[in-house]
């Protein structure tokens, strides 16, 4: 934190501008991987216990288990988008 | 910043243009588009009375699990009549994203914001004229007051229905695939720079320019693992589009 701090100091305005909304960009994808790291371990985690406890049931679980992580992974992916337009717009 | 030139983000993404509104992504597009089209007319023009093999071996090969993994498992046995649109969805994404590996080319069409979006908005248009075929005007109806919900809470459901079919499904469903694509290149061309700034670093510290290898091993792997994305995210976006037309003929009524 020190260092970033330094760097922000010495360096002219625009450079600093630059600087600021790079460490938002990484804050921002850090935080928003947090929730869905979370969710889809334990969605994964659990449609393998039941696909361990009935195996014949296995394709079923499969597909709920996508559709589930399709729609956790959704806000990773936003907190990305907000990465590329911090970082680069 | 990062200790390696990245180049700005529209060298990465954009490409030059071809010619004015036309660029090497339209390009990509166009070709997924053909070959698709191409791969289904000769597996049709074989004769189906003998044994599959080649081209219709593929194609019937990819049927099968459209209808097996995509629409038995969300639409039942009288969604069967949407495999066809569900195929080319499949089909068309898979074959926009998999130039993301493929050498040379590498750009998956998809991991730009219109190719998506445009086919969210064609999911979009289908599954509430579906809502309004099956259910006519009701259909409307039936998202703002969802029936099946205690009286006191029904504005309150309603509205979120109601936002999250109308404006967040289509929002999601475009980020879902853009994003995800776009992720995958920048990771590739992070670790291709990564092996290439280490590989030519000017520095007297010999042992870093074999350290290059590493990058160049976490390539490989991403390469492959790039491919399962690809796949997999076309299955996603097939799979989501018939939840959603699912969700609007059977109606919020019965629960599923």
């Amino acid at each position: 934190m020190e260092a970033i701090s330094a760097l922000v100091a010495q360096a002219d305005p625009a450079d600093a501008k630059n600087t600021s909304a790079a460490i938002g960009a990484g804050f921002a994808y850090g935080i928003a991987a947090i929730g869905p790291g979370i969710g889809i371990g334990y969605l994964v985690g659990k449609s393998v216990e039941a696909m361990a406890r009935q195996p014949e049931a296995a394709g079923m679980v499969r597909t709920t288990m996508f559709l589930g992580i399709a729609f956790t992974e959704a806000l990773a992916l936003i907190g990305f988008v907000v990465f590329i337009l911090l970082k680069f717009a | 910043m990062f200790g390696l030139e990245f180049p700005p983000i529209n060298e990465i993404l954009r490409w030059k243009d071809i010619f004015p509104t036309y660029n090497k992504i339209a390009l990509i597009a166009t070709a997924a588009a053909i070959l698709g089209i191409l791969l289904f007319l000769l597996a049709s023009r074989k004769d189906p009375m003998k044994a599959p093999t080649g081209t219709r071996n593929l194609a019937e090969v990819t049927i099968d699990f459209i209808e097996e993994s995509i629409v038995m498992q969300t639409l039942g046995k009288s969604g069967l009549k949407w495999t066809p649109f569900l195929l080319c969805l499949f089909i068309f994404i898979f074959l926009c994203n998999i130039p993301g590996v493929i050498p040379i080319i590498q750009m998956p069409a998809t991991a730009r914001m219109a190719i998506p979006m445009s086919l969210a908005l064609l999911v979009w248009v289908v599954y509430i004229a579906t809502g309004i075929k099956h259910q006519g005007a009701a259909y409307f109806g039936h998202l703002l007051w969802p029936p099946g919900v205690p009286v006191a809470l029904k504005p309150l459901v309603g509205a979120i229905e109601f936002i999250s079919t109308i404006i967040v499904t289509p929002f999601s469903l475009t980020v879902r695939l853009f994003a995800n694509m776009m992720a995958g290149h920048i990771l590739l061309v992070t670790f291709a720079l990564l092996t290439e700034s280490l590989l030519l670093a000017e520095t007297k510290q010999v042992f870093l320019v074999p350290m290059g290898i590493l990058p160049f091993l976490m390539l490989m792997f991403l390469t492959g693992f790039e491919i399962l994305v690809a796949f997999l995210q076309a299955y996603i976006f097939a799979i989501l589009a018939a939840v959603y037309i699912n969700n609007s003929t059977v109606g919020h009524a019965d629960d599923h």
